[in-house]
């Protein structure tokens, strides 16, 4: 037996990738073809160990929401608190604030950051003279690019009371009769934050409708030409139906990041005038967990944070799984 | 040009109207504020104090940019800017290719394993504070490496770049292979090559992405002057009402400046943080735009 799997195997080695390769991998060994595939393994493998320390070592660090974590200890000494921390923060009445800001803002954002983009597509789309739609194009990318600190300063000079180009329009045009200080009222924060949001994004997110909307079969213009259809026609009949399944599968994607709408814009544009209006779970966390080092009960927060979010993704999908045939999972 | 065809009824030229005046009102809207800091960054900052500046300096002047550069935090924050988005886009680009690389070959036999854990990071994040205490486990706090490591592979990235890849024809790998190339040659002299625009899209965003960023600095290099970034120094002018007190040293200089500095300075520190940019995205617009429609997810 031995003589002849050792005469057997260098035969096999030198004849097989030559003759007829593709049936023989089927029963060739796990080890083999990783023999034979080293280089992919080699090119991926250390991306698997970045993945596993950089986004799956967090994941197991909310075990630290059920501890009273202590830096200096190791993980065997720390002492478990079950609920406690969880408990405490549904307690915290700042909590609801923060909450009910965090779904205010992202609601606003979701509703007119997803509805605002389709219609800037749509017209654009009706544009005819090619050079006018390459300029507006290319203008409308460019606030995309830039850093929310940048934007936070050209909003708060935008908005300021003296020289802000916002309320000197409203006194020429004497809708006010004295400057408004947007920045100091908190509840004119999450209009700000999403009209900021809305200046800042709308014409990046328009890239995917336009291409989609470019994917429309021209014939069918022309045939709805012919038969008398005007503009609004075509745009109902037409071209929304035409983005329809990219509509559905960019919605779900948005529902699911809905409370986590990140903090960016909310840290750079608030000031301590403003932050009952202003504070978002995520600062939530940061101002707990890392500035005032309650290390666990910031864990806590973060992870009453994504959990949410992955429940309404996957509600979500599952509605329109339900609903229509577009899915995203 | 179909439509020249026809001839325009009232309507239809009402509805033209109507939606050029409304896109160039979003011109309008959009570019003035690019406009407006432009020109208070040029105009004589006691001028500036009285208002009325709009797009056009009133009483030019350089001093503005004279002052911010002989201050050497902002130097210094422009050479670690320059940098990280050098080392972060290098090693992003590589990282990203070669992971799409081995994702894209069908007979990759780890494929679906690499690809789903992949995916999953788009999804499921450990959050703020489990990755602080992660950085500092790893003795990435006060580094210069807490701006490259982290995010060094992205997998919205990785996707885009798999997918064009998939659509290069696959004869050219196996040819390659027949004249005795292995994978890692194929990916090096045959695939990289054919990537160059989907790579100028991903170095782009990566570029974008690492020139704009400036909360890893505020939460792990804050107290090292020597590793603080543009961005970083910026928001210190601008935030004169010191929100994160508690973080940042009250006491440098940058702070000091941003009690006295008038708004012309504060405008020429951002028309400086937004140049570089400004200057290379419309070239690359093409591409870009075909690499958004590439990684649109396909349900």
């Amino acid at each position: 037996m031995k003589t002849l799997t050792i005469n057997t195997a260098p035969k096999n080695e030198s004849v097989t990738p030559k003759k007829s390769k593709k049936p023989r991998r089927q029963n060739t060994g796990f080890w083999r073809s990783v023999g034979r595939q080293k280089y992919l393994y080699l090119m991926s493998i250390p991306f698997v160990l970045w993945l596993f320390v950089f986004n799956y070592l967090p994941l197991w660090g909310w075990t630290m929401a059920f501890q009273n974590y202590k830096p200096a200890k190791s993980f065997g000494e720390q002492k478990w608190v079950g609920f406690d921390n969880f408990i405490e923060l549904f307690q915290d009445e700042r909590f609801y604030m923060v909450l009910r800001n965090t779904l205010a803002m992202s609601l606003m954002g979701l509703v007119f950051g997803f509805v605002i983009p389709i219609i800037f597509a749509v017209m654009l789309n009706e544009v005819r003279a090619m050079k006018f739609k390459r300029v507006v194009q290319t203008v409308s990318y460019l606030p995309h690019f830039v850093s929310w600190v940048v934007v936070a300063g050209i909003i708060t000079k935008m908005l300021s009371i003296d020289g802000g180009i916002v309320n000197d329009v409203l006194l020429s045009l004497h809708l006010i009769d004295e400057p408004i200080q947007f920045m100091a009222k908190g509840h004119w924060f999450w209009s700000i934050v999403t009209a900021s949001d809305i200046w800042k994004e709308t014409g990046w997110n328009t890239i995917i409708y336009l291409a989609a909307i470019t994917g429309i079969d021209q014939e069918q213009y022309e045939a709805a030409r012919v038969d008398g259809a005007g503009r609004f026609r075509q745009i109902w009949n037409i071209t929304l139906p035409g983005i329809r399944s990219t509509v559905m599968v960019l919605l779900i994607m948005s529902i699911g990041h809905l409370i986590s709408i990140g903090f960016e814009k909310q840290m750079l544009l608030s000031n301590p005038l403003v932050t009952d209006y202003s504070e978002v779970l995520d600062l939530y966390a940061l101002r707990y967990g890392i500035e005032i080092n309650r290390f666990s009960y910031g864990t806590a927060i973060g992870m009453f944070n994504s959990v949410v979010s992955i429940i309404l993704l996957f509600t979500a999908n599952g509605l329109f799984k339900k609903f229509t045939k577009e899915s995203i999972m | 040009m179909a439509a020249k065809a026809f001839n325009l009824t009232k309507s239809e030229r009402a509805f033209d109207l109507i939606n050029y005046v409304l896109l160039v009102l979003v011109l309008v809207i959009t570019l003035y504020p690019f406009l407006n800091v432009l020109a208070i960054s040029f105009n004589d900052s006691v001028d500036t104090v009285k208002g009325g500046v709009y797009i056009w300096p009133r009483a030019f002047t350089l001093e503005n940019y004279k002052t911010i550069f002989s201050y050497t935090g902002l130097i210094q924050g422009f050479q670690i800017s320059v940098l990280r988005t050098i080392v972060g886009t290098i090693l992003g680009l590589i990282s990203g290719s070669m992971l799409a690389f081995t994702l894209s070959r069908p007979d990759f036999r780890a494929r679906k394993f690499v690809s789903t854990i992949l995916a999953m990071t788009m999804y499921f994040s450990g959050g703020m504070v489990p990755t602080f205490i992660l950085m500092r486990e790893l003795s990435l706090i006060n580094s210069f490496w807490v701006y490259v490591l982290p995010g060094l592979v992205a997998a919205f990235n990785v996707f885009v770049i798999r997918s064009f890849i998939d659509g290069l024809p696959y004869a050219l790998q196996e040819s390659a292979k027949l004249d005795g190339a292995n994978d890692f040659t194929i990916y090096w002299r045959v695939i990289l090559p054919l990537c160059k625009p989907v790579l100028a899209t991903i170095a782009l965003f990566l570029a974008v992405g690492q020139w704009n960023s400036w909360f890893d600095t505020y939460l792990y290099n804050s107290t090292n002057p020597n590793l603080t970034t543009l961005q970083f120094e910026l928001m210190k002018v601008l935030d004169s009402t010191q929100q994160g007190g508690n973080m940042v040293n009250a006491n440098d200089l940058a702070t000091q400046m941003a009690q006295v500095s008038p708004d012309s300075i504060k405008m020429a520190i951002t028309i400086v943080v937004t140049l570089p940019i400004l200057v290379v995205y419309p070239f690359l617009q093409r591409y870009f735009v075909g690499g958004m429609t590439l990684g649109a997810v396909k349900a």
